[in-house]
């Protein structure tokens, strides 16, 4: 299993050096220029050209590129264009408020998500399901910053339910501020759950195994979650991947809206400001989940499906 | 009690639309007395499978639609709530079923699911299950049962799945055992093995057995009587002794001329002309009469119904009505 798991991340290395690679040329083929971005419109050229040169932005490209991987191989990020900070230290900061809003959006999601689809799957083409059809249909379609902005304007403005931006200290002050924001993930991933689930739930209730379960005398019940669920469950746990993988990539948006300190915010601004060092660490971060998510994902197959077992 | 286990009368199924609906099972009746094993044969869509299947009511509704009356000990188990169903599955009714890779839930150990029906049933105690358990799979040959309770279903072979399939069914002691097709699956040196281990189980626990093949060697193995289907109605009702040395229908007639044997010297099997209706075609009439070598005119327009043709010898056909009152 230890070998698997060290296999599976070595191989993961190409992944995230294309995407470092990719990220690293775009950023400078992109218009827009950091010195500009930092110094003002107004700056003279022979302070942009100072600015440039302190920053190593005067090299050639492939040495910029070779300094770049040099630093990452000591697993240095570089140092934010616009702040002086080290761009490790940044992403530390925010780094846990961006896994606190995704682990929360997930678990709502799959707490309101599974429930809703077993009832789907259950009451097939009758209310149930058909109000599950609308639900899932609008969560499909609502984009997250708009959903996000509603919320807000409703919950927070309005009603004042929940505080309007920030992220809180203390468990409860860090949950009382992220409950908005995670609400705004979680519904639209519920969606893509639900669906996940009826279709895989419907498909297993089918089997032949399910008819013998009932053949025993099993009630409905037992059926259902003991027989039905756990097996319905195998496929649905890639889905939870791909779902646990769209929600980080949808707190980006949401950070934004809310206001929230995270690695999405970061990446925002650093966008804005041309700030290549902070790009390029926030994206190496988000590749690392995905490879992560995955492998993890593959990790709980081999413990709830008796049947796959590990080939290292 | 009148001295039937289980009572069928007048059972139909449809699928389908109910405007133009599918009837594939169609006005079936028939008895198992207690400890009395009786097969039913048919080909393939002749609504065996599904009359077997109604009887526990694991006929999905919808889509399909069941009707009539299924007496088992006097009492009719279609309008039966669920939790009164559920305490005779498994447990006065249990079942067999054909397809022995698939029956069993793949993420449950083979031990887990033997349990199960155990528990179902009342038995609490953690430790009794799990010797009950191992007593049973060493009853129908599972070798070395302590070793193979954590074992999942993959790792067994098909025979070895059915035998466990066979342990969950009698783990309660049944009253009336349902086998649809439990052999069809398997290799014919398997076949074998598991017919005679229902044999024994029949020895052992006195259970009714209704046996559901396409395979007349396998029913006159097992079983003291034969009920056959075609298209959804049953053309005949014999011991099986009276069917083999005398059908009366000439579907069943049909059926062991095209049985071969080892001294055939035929060049060519015989097969019974035409094909089986689809379901839901014109149930005007016989529906073999476009099949049957000796078909009258009024087998296109009126059903014949199923009579006595001799002791405890029913058939439904208007030729052999007609031959008997000559």
């Amino acid at each position: 299993m230890a070998r698997y798991i060290l296999a599976r991340l070595l191989g993961a290395i190409p992944t995230v050096f294309l995407v470092l690679t990719l990220v690293f040329f775009a950023m400078r083929i992109l218009p827009g220029d950091p010195a500009v971005a930092a110094l003002g419109d107004n700056a003279q050229p022979a302070q942009l050209a100072q600015y440039r040169a302190k920053m190593g932005l005067d090299a050639p490209l492939p040495l910029q590129y070779v300094h770049f991987l040099a630093g990452l191989a000591v697993l240095d990020f570089g140092q934010s264009f616009m702040s002086d900070t080290r761009v490790s230290t940044l992403l530390l900061h925010n780094l846990p408020y961006t896994i606190e809003l995704t682990v929360t959006a997930v678990l709502i999601g799959l707490v309101l998500g599974i429930p809703l689809g077993v009832l789907a799957a259950t009451h097939r083409n009758r209310l149930p399901d058909d109000a599950m059809r609308i639900y899932s249909l609008i969560g499909y379609a609502i984009p997250d910053f708009y959903l996000g902005a509603i919320l807000l304007v409703v919950f927070s403005l309005w009603l004042g339910w929940f505080p309007i931006n920030g992220a809180g200290t203390g468990f409860w002050g860090g949950l009382y501020h992220v409950i908005l924001p995670a609400i705004t993930l979680a519904l639209l991933k519920s969606a893509f759950i639900g669906r996940l689930t009826r279709a895989s739930l419907l498909d297993v209730l089918g089997r032949d195994y399910v008819r013998t379960a009932r053949a025993k005398g099993a009630g409905e019940r037992r059926v259902i979650y003991r027989h039905g669920l756990r097996n319905a469950l195998l496929p649905l746990s890639t889905g939870i991947g791909l779902s646990i993988l769209a929600t980080l990539s949808g707190s980006v948006a949401v950070e934004l809206v809310f206001n929230r300190p995270g690695v999405g915010q970061l990446l925002i601004e650093a966008i804005h400001q041309r700030d290549y060092p902070v790009i390029q660490g926030g994206v190496i971060i988000f590749a690392l989940f995905v490879v992560l998510v995955n492998l993890a994902m593959d990790i709980v197959y081999v413990f709830v499906d008796p049947r796959v077992r590990v080939q290292a | 009690m009148s001295g039937k286990l289980l009572d069928i009368r007048g059972l139909s199924v449809e699928f389908g639309p109910v405007r133009n609906p599918v009837r594939v099972v169609d006005d079936v009746s028939f008895a198992v007395r207690p400890g009395e094993a009786v097969g039913l044969v048919g080909e393939s869509g002749s609504g065996k499978s599904i009359t077997a299947l109604s009887v526990l009511r694991l006929v999905p509704e919808p889509p399909g639609r069941v009707s009539g009356h299924i007496l088992f000990e006097g009492t009719d188990l279609l309008p039966l709530p669920r939790s009164r169903m559920n305490a005779i599955r498994g447990k006065e009714i249990s079942m067999v079923f054909q397809e022995p890779m698939s029956s069993l839930n793949p993420v449950m150990t083979i031990g887990e699911q033997v349990a199960e029906v155990l528990m179902l049933h009342g038995e609490t105690d953690r430790e009794r299950r799990r010797a009950r358990v191992i007593e049973l799979l060493g009853l129908v040959g599972v070798p070395d049962p302590q070793s193979r309770l954590s074992a999942y279903p993959h790792e067994f072979s098909g025979g070895m799945r059915q035998r466990v399939m066979i342990a969950i069914a009698v783990a309660c002691n049944p009253k009336l055992l349902i086998a649809d097709e439990p052999t069809t699956a398997l290799d014919v040196t398997i076949q074998a093995q598991v017919l005679e281990l229902m044999l024994d189980i029949r020895r052992r626990y006195k259970s009714a057995i209704l046996l559901i093949s396409h395979d007349l060697g396998v029913i006159a193995e097992i079983c003291e009587r034969v009920v056959v289907m075609y298209a959804g109605r049953i053309v005949e009702d014999a011991g099986i002794r009276s069917l083999f040395a005398g059908p009366k229908h000439p579907y069943t007639q049909g059926l062991l001329k095209s049985v071969p044997t080892l001294f055939d010297d035929r060049r060519r099997l015989y097969q019974i002309p035409g094909s089986v209706p689809t379901p839901g075609s014109s149930r005007q009439g016989c529906s073999f009469r476009p099949r049957c070598p000796v078909a009258l005119d009024r087998c296109a327009t009126e059903t014949p119904p199923l009579i006595h043709h001799g002791a405890g010898h029913l058939a439904a056909c208007w030729a052999i009505a007609a031959e008997d009152a000559a």
